[in-house]
């Protein structure tokens, strides 16, 4: 279990592809750097999209899993 | 220094349809959201989803892949789709009003957000959109009828964006 601590929760259940990244980049910007933000999400395109707006904001994916057709993940912040 | 500059997208939005006004704004929104600098230029029909109220339609006779289905009833009936043939919604009166309302209504359902929140969305991540001098005054629409957000220029001002973009598209 990561030590790092979640700052922000975020429910984006039922929300399609803009708004979970959206969601994700407003929140990230609202979070000490070092902390993370959690999301849960039912949209399968974040298992795909997060990762891609990870990698082009230079934000770390801590963690991401499925269970029951919910994704839920962890993005902390880098800078 | 080349790798703090941030990334730039350029779109030419130039459909008026209430389909084909979803993709600027849903790529432009997310752009913004993974910190890249955007400019849409809105030209030709494309200069309608800048009115303060946008009245997108769709026609699905120009769109014969579109798929006719019902966004009511049970999960079965949705899934079936209606096998219209082009004659006929070229001929039933106000058939583009109905299909229109069947996939806003469709869209509804899905949560996708209307036009006008989707282009709210991308003013408050500092989308910056520009209308289409020419064709404003080809068709004879004013600054006044746009969103206050509405920057007005000319293919000159697009292109010297669009140069330094590592983006461009058109849609």
């Amino acid at each position: 279990m990561s030590t790092d601590s979640i700052e922000k929760v975020l429910d984006l259940k039922g929300l399609l592809c803009p708004i979970p990244v959206v969601k994700i980049a407003n929140a990230i910007k609202e979070v000490e750097v070092g902390t993370v933000v959690e999301a849960t999400a039912t949209d399968p395109g974040v298992m795909m999209d997060i990762p891609a707006w990870c990698a082009s904001t230079g934000n770390e994916l801590a963690s991401m899993e499925e269970a029951d057709n919910v994704f839920t993940f962890r993005v902390k912040r880098l800078k | 220094m080349e790798e703090n500059k941030p990334k730039r997208m350029a779109i030419i939005a130039s459909q008026g349809t209430l389909d084909w006004a979803y993709p600027p704004f849903i790529l432009a929104s997310t752009a913004a959201a993974m910190n890249m600098e955007v400019t849409i230029f809105f030209t030709f029909y494309g200069l309608t989803l800048l009115k303060k109220d946008v009245k997108a339609k769709v026609a699905p006779q120009t769109n014969p892949a579109m798929p006719m289905r019902m966004p009511f009833g049970s999960k079965g009936f949705q899934k079936f789709t209606w096998p219209i043939p082009n004659v006929i919604m070229g001929n039933v009166p106000f058939f583009e009003n109905m299909a229109t309302g069947l996939m806003k209504k469709t869209f509804k359902n899905k949560n996708v957000m209307s036009i006008e929140e989707l282009r709210q969305m991308c003013l408050d991540l500092n989308v910056k959109m520009v209308g289409c001098q020419m064709t404003m005054d080809v068709f004879g629409f004013t600054k006044e009828e746009f969103i206050d957000d509405v920057d007005i220029g000319g293919a000159a001002s697009f292109l010297n964006f669009a140069a330094d973009a590592d983006i461009q598209l058109f849609v």
